[in-house]
C-alpha cells in the first residue's frame, strides 16, 4: 500500500511518496525511490500494481527523453500529462492494462507555473492544487483542504506536507516509516530531507 | 522541380510580431467561381494558401493536386499532434513530418516524388514566429524572408536588399506587397490574382491566422497604395 502526496506552492510543487517496498507481511526494502524525475522539470510518483509500477514509469521516463532528445526542448507539464493519461487510457481497453496511479509534479518554464496532475488507472486526469493515492488519501485530503495555501512559499507548503505525514504515522495501522520528497521550480528538481 | 519554377510566386516575411505569405493565384478567369472564398470558413481559395493547423498557415507552388495531398497529410499530423499532446504541433515538428513523408517517396517504392514546394508560417511557444520551406527532396530550412515559384531569384535579392531584422507586422506587408507586384505576370496587383494571409497573436497570446477574403485584400493594397487605379475616372477627374 503504496501511499503519495503532492502539493503546489508559490512557484514550486512539493511531491513525497514512502520508500517502503513489501510483499504480505515481509519489509523487503525501506528506501525504495518511486519518484521518477522525468525532464529537468517534471516528477511523476507512481503507485499501484507491483511490476506494472516501475514498468510503465520507466516507459515514460524513456519516451519523454526521447522527445527531449528529439526535439532539443522537453515537453511541457501539460503536454506530457496529456501523453502519459493518452498512453494509460489506451492500455485499459487493451489485453493488459497497467494498473498504475500517478501524480504528476511540473514547473512550465514557459508560462512559469508550478502544475499538478492527479492521473489514475483507469486515464482519469485533473489539475489540482494538491493531491493523494492510497490509503494516505484519506487523511490528506481533509488536512490540505483546510492548510493548503497555493501562495505559500516552501517551508509553509513542507509544513502542511509533515503534519499529512504525522497524521497517516499517528492512524494508519501499517503505516510507512520514511518518505523521499522532492521539489520541482525554476531550477530544476531537488530532493529534500523533511 | 521544373512544374515548380513555373508555378504561382509565393513569398513570406517573417517579423517580429507576425508571419506574412503572399501567393499569385495561376488558375483565375471571369468564369472562376469565387464564392468559397468570399465566404468560406477558413478563407482562401483553396489554390495556394493553406490553414494547417490554429498555428501554422502554409503557402504551396507546384502540381496543385500533390499540394492538396499533402496539405490534408499534415492537418492530420497536426491534430494527430493534438490528440495525444493537447497542444498545438511545434511548427517545425509539423515541417519535418512533412519532409520525412516527402523524403520516403523519393527513397522508397518506385514511385514518384511530390512536386510541390512549400513555405511554412507559424507559431509555437518555444521558438515563437517561424518561417520554413520545404522542397520536393525532403530538404527544410528556416527563413527570416523567402519565395518560392516563378521569380523567386528576383523576389528572394529584392527581399534580401530591403528585409530588416526588427521588421513590424504592418512594415512586413508593406514589403511583401511591393515585392509582389514587381514579380508578378501582371502590372497591377489585384485580389483576384493575389492570396494574402497573416499570423499574430491575439490578445490573449494565442496564435491567429488570417486569410485574408477577396475584398479584404482589396482594401489592404488601397491601404498601401498598390491598388489598381480606376483609368477612365483619373481622366475624366483630369
Amino acid at each position: 500500500m503504496d501511499i503519495s502526496f503532492a502539493l503546489t506552492g508559490k512557484g514550486y510543487v512539493l511531491v513525497a511518496a514512502d520508500t517502503t517496498a513489501a510483499r504480505s507481511i515481509i519489509k523487503m526494502k525501506s528506501d525504495e525511490d518511486k519518484i521518477k524525475v522525468l525532464s529537468p522539470h517534471l516528477l511523476m510518483a507512481f503507485s499501484g500494481e507491483p511490476g506494472d509500477t516501475v514498468n510503465f514509469a520507466e516507459y515514460v521516463e524513456r519516451n519523454l527523453r526521447l522527445y527531449h532528445i528529439r526535439h532539443t526542448y522537453p515537453l511541457r507539464p501539460a503536454s506530457a500529462a496529456s501523453w502519459i493519461r493518452r498512453s494509460l487510457a489506451e492500455s485499459l481497453r487493451s489485453r493488459n492494462p497497467y494498473s498504475v496511479n500517478l501524480l504528476l509534479g511540473g514547473y512550465d518554464t514557459a508560462t512559469h507555473t508550478p502544475e499538478l496532475y492527479w492521473v489514475d488507472y483507469l486515464g482519469t486526469m485533473t489539475s489540482v492544487p494538491f493531491g493523494a493515492h492510497g490509503y494516505g488519501s484519506y487523511f490528506a485530503l481533509s488536512l490540505l483542504d483546510r492548510y493548503h495555501d497555493p501562495e505559500a512559499g516552501l517551508e509553509e507548503g513542507l509544513a502542511a506536507l509533515r503534519r499529512c505525514i504525522d497524521e497517516v504515522s499517528k492512524r494508519l495501522v501499517v503505516s510507512p516509516g520514511k518518505y523521499k520528497v522532492k521539489v520541482v521550480d525554476k531550477d530544476g528538481v531537488r530532493e529534500i530531507e523533511l | 522541380m521544373e512544374a515548380i519554377s513555373h508555378a504561382g510566386t509565393v513569398l513570406g516575411v517573417l517579423a517580429k510580431d507576425g508571419v506574412v505569405l503572399a501567393a499569385e493565384k495561376k488558375v483565375t478567369g471571369k468564369l472562376l467561381d469565387m464564392s468559397g472564398s468570399k465566404e468560406g470558413g477558413y478563407g482562401g481559395s483553396g489554390e495556394k494558401i493553406f490553414l494547417l493547423n490554429s498555428n501554422v498557415i502554409s503557402g504551396v507552388a507546384g502540381l496543385t493536386a500533390d499540394a492538396n495531398s499533402l496539405v490534408n497529410y499534415s492537418r492530420q499530423t497536426a491534430q494527430g499532434h493534438l490528440f495525444n499532446y493537447n497542444d498545438d504541433i511545434p511548427v517545425e515538428l509539423l515541417v519535418q513530418r512533412l519532409c520525412d513523408l516527402k523524403q520516403g517517396y523519393t527513397q522508397y517504392g518506385g514511385l514518384r516524388p511530390f512536386g510541390v514546394s512549400i513555405l511554412y508560417a507559424g507559431y509555437d511557444p518555444h521558438y515563437q514566429f517561424q518561417l520554413y520551406h520545404s522542397d520536393p527532396s525532403g530538404n527544410y530550412s528556416g527563413w527570416k524572408a523567402t519565395c518560392i515559384g516563378a521569380n523567386n531569384g528576383t523576389a528572394q535579392s529584392l527581399l534580401k536588399q530591403e528585409y530588416k531584422d526588427d521588421i513590424g507586422i504592418d512594415e512586413a506587408v508593406g514589403l511583401v506587397l511591393r515585392t509582389m507586384s514587381k514579380t508578378m505576370d501582371s502590372t497591377t496587383l489585384g485580389s483576384e490574382k493575389l492570396e494574402f494571409a497573416t499570423l499574430t497573436l491575439d490578445a490573449d497570446k494565442r496564435p491567429k491566422a488570417k486569410i485574408y477574403k477577396p475584398a479584404e485584400i482589396d482594401a489592404l493594397l488601397v491601404k498601401h497604395d498598390l491598388a489598381k487605379k480606376d483609368e477612365d475616372a483619373e481622366m475624366r477627374a483630369a
